[in-house]
């Protein structure tokens, strides 16, 4: 972008696009487990996320641009999850926050899906049990980076 | 556990036929995942216009497997995974699985006196912060927005303390069979009064912003209302219990860690209703201050936090560098663990949900044989079924809010 003499403005519509997009990334309101809680956190005050433009968490997958995974998926949830990231409207990312998301975590076991990304494309992984959410702010400024860049998003998976 | 098998196409997703649908009415599924069903509870709900006619709540979306988790877990080790069943009060969780192993030990009454005030001190301010999400989140249910802000910066400070003494600011591991890990770090009582100075305060912002308020009045009073009797029946516990009228707190009824020794009321409400549960609430965070403050006073005296017994506690890492002895002693503690005596043992605590219970089994080896968990939460819930048929689904979120389920624990 760059401003010409006299007081216009130049440039590519699709720069301004992405700048919009970039700054209104509108999370989905899933709370799985602890990490949902710390996901609550950067609403609050100390963290704010608004400062990003990503307080809005919608509740409905139509209007929301980012699934959060907050916590470990259980086989039973699985479908539930995948079903949602289905009903999200391209284009859309995914942040699996902690550890349990990642890779299953510390339960190692029959109940719980061994990462999220078997399931749904993940862009970006926030290591931690739960990650601070300092961790989140960041990653949210990595989902906001690969927009600008021109991402679309889902690209990393797991089969 | 096989963890090779990796589902690539996840299973079809379920829909429970528990509900019939008769005539005009109409079947709806809450959850699992909306806003107010605070976690991943589902409910499929018969409806008629707005009011329900039946409610059936459908858990285990989140079921992690923790029991069984921890069978293959050293004891010490297993406080790990059972620290995240209750999320928002990991401590009482902690201490609630150490209580019963210390009993099987048979060292209960060897704990040092410190380790005990600090047992306290952290079950009390795990109450706090969980109340704290509780109302922030209950508000936001209601449409009380700016509630769940003040909530979340007191909870911030009291966060502050427990990442200052374990190390993380939600699951420390910092409760350990035989007393705590470390003894508080420096500078951490003087946060700990800034804490306290600022508490009365922050309560009175709460109480302000809620209590008096006509539009939350509305929405609560005579909402969700339980009888005593129905209370005890459906085995309700915690402040949905003492909102029915019945004073029955673990801490009064069967104390541990010396909760005989602090003064405190056990707050009671007869209505039994959603605001009743609501002023419950705030209380009990107004007498786990009153714990506090006389917490305070007995941290000045230093002292140890860990049991003396080498079979249980591992040498202070300063010696190790000085003594082999030490050294084989810490590596045997860390790798192999320790034994319990075969036998089974149950203890209970107050979480702020209500009775939190571990009912454990040792065969003798270092690993639990079993785990079986009494989660408050999970009968707490139930009542739902019970109370939600003709009222409004506006009311039911009321409920569901007033009840304070966490699903980590009620799925496990
Ligand atoms: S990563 Fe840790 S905090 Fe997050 S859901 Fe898993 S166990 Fe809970």
């Amino acid at each position: 972008m760059e401003v010409g003499p006299g007081h216009f403005l130049l440039a590519k519509l699709d720069d301004v696009a992405r700048w919009a997009q970039s700054s209104s990334v509108w999370p989905l309101t899933m709370g799985l487990a602890c990490c949902a809680i710390e996901m609550m956190t950067v609403t609050a005050p100390e963290y704010d996320i608004a400062r990003l433009g990503s307080e809005v968490f919608r509740s409905s997958p139509r209007q929301a641009d980012l699934m959060i995974v907050s916590g470990r998926v259980a086989q039973k949830m699985a479908p539930v999850v995948k079903r949602l990231h289905d009903q999200m409207a391209d284009p859309k990312w995914v942040i699996s926050m902690g550890a349990c998301a990642s890779s299953g975590g510390v339960f190692d076991n029959y109940a719980v899906v061994q990462g999220v990304d078997t399931i749904v494309p993940v862009d970006v992984y926030v290591p931690g049990c739960p990650p601070t959410p300092d961790g989140l702010l960041y990653a949210v400024n990595l989902i906001q980076q690969q927009i600008r860049e021109g991402g679309r998003g889902g690209v990393l998976a797991r089969g | 556990m096989s963890t090779t098998e990796r589902p690539t196409t996840p299973p079809e997703p379920m829909t429970p036929e528990i509900v019939s649908r008769e005539g005009n009415s109409m079947v709806l599924s809450m959850g699992p995942q909306h806003p107010s069903t605070h976690g991943v509870l589902q409910i499929m709900l018969e409806i008629e216009g707005e009011t329900v006619v039946k409610a059936e709540p459908e858990i285990g979306y989140l079921h992690t497997g923790i029991e069984k988790s921890a069978e293959n877990l050293f004891w010490t080790q297993a406080q790990t995974v059972i620290e995240r069943m209750d999320y928002l009060a990991p401590e009482s969780n902690a201490l609630c699985y150490a209580l019963a192993t210390e009993r099987l030990l048979g060292i209960e009454g060897k704990i040092p006196e410190r380790a005990q005030t600090i047992r306290v001190l952290f079950s009390e301010l795990t109450r706090m912060a969980s109340h704290c999400v509780w109302l922030g989140t209950h508000g936001i249910d209601i449409g009380a927005i700016t509630v769940f802000f003040y909530c979340f910066d007191l909870r911030e400070n009291l966060l502050d303390l427990q990442e200052a003494a374990g190390g993380a600011r939600m699951h420390p591991n910092y409760m350990r069979i035989g007393g705590v890990n470390g003894d508080l770090p420096q500078g951490f009582l003087d946060r700990f009064d800034a804490l306290l100075e600022k508490f009365p305060g922050r309560m009175r912002d709460l109480r302000g912003l809620l209590q008096a308020n006509p539009i939350f009045q509305d929405r609560t009073i005579d909402v969700g209302t339980l009888t005593p009797e129905e209370a005890v029946r459906w085995n309700v516990t915690g402040p949905a219990l003492r909102a029915s009228g019945i004073a029955y707190d673990v801490r009064r009824a069967f104390p541990y860690c010396g909760f005989e020794t602090y003064e405190f009321d056990v707050p009671t409400r007869t209505e039994g209703d959603a605001y009743a549960r609501f002023l419950v609430r705030l209380d009990e965070m107004e007498e786990s201050y009153k714990i506090l403050k006389q917490v305070r006073k007995r941290l000045d005296t230093p002292g140890a936090v860990m049991i003396d017994d080498p079979k249980i506690a591992a040498p202070p890492k300063e010696t190790i560098a000085l003594s082999m002895e030490a050294l084989i002693h810490h590596f045997k503690i860390v790798s192999e663990g320790f034994r319990v005596p075969p036998g089974d043992a149950y203890a209970s605590v107050e979480s702020p949900r209500g009775e939190l219970g571990y009912y454990i089994v040792s065969d003798g080896g270092n690993r639990p044989y079993r785990i079986r968990t009494r989660p408050p939460s999970l009968y707490n819930l139930q009542v739902l079924k019970h109370i939600a048929p003709g009222n409004l689904i506006a009311d039911l979120v009321v409920m569901i809010g007033s009840l304070d389920p966490v699903f980590g624990e009620v799925d496990r």
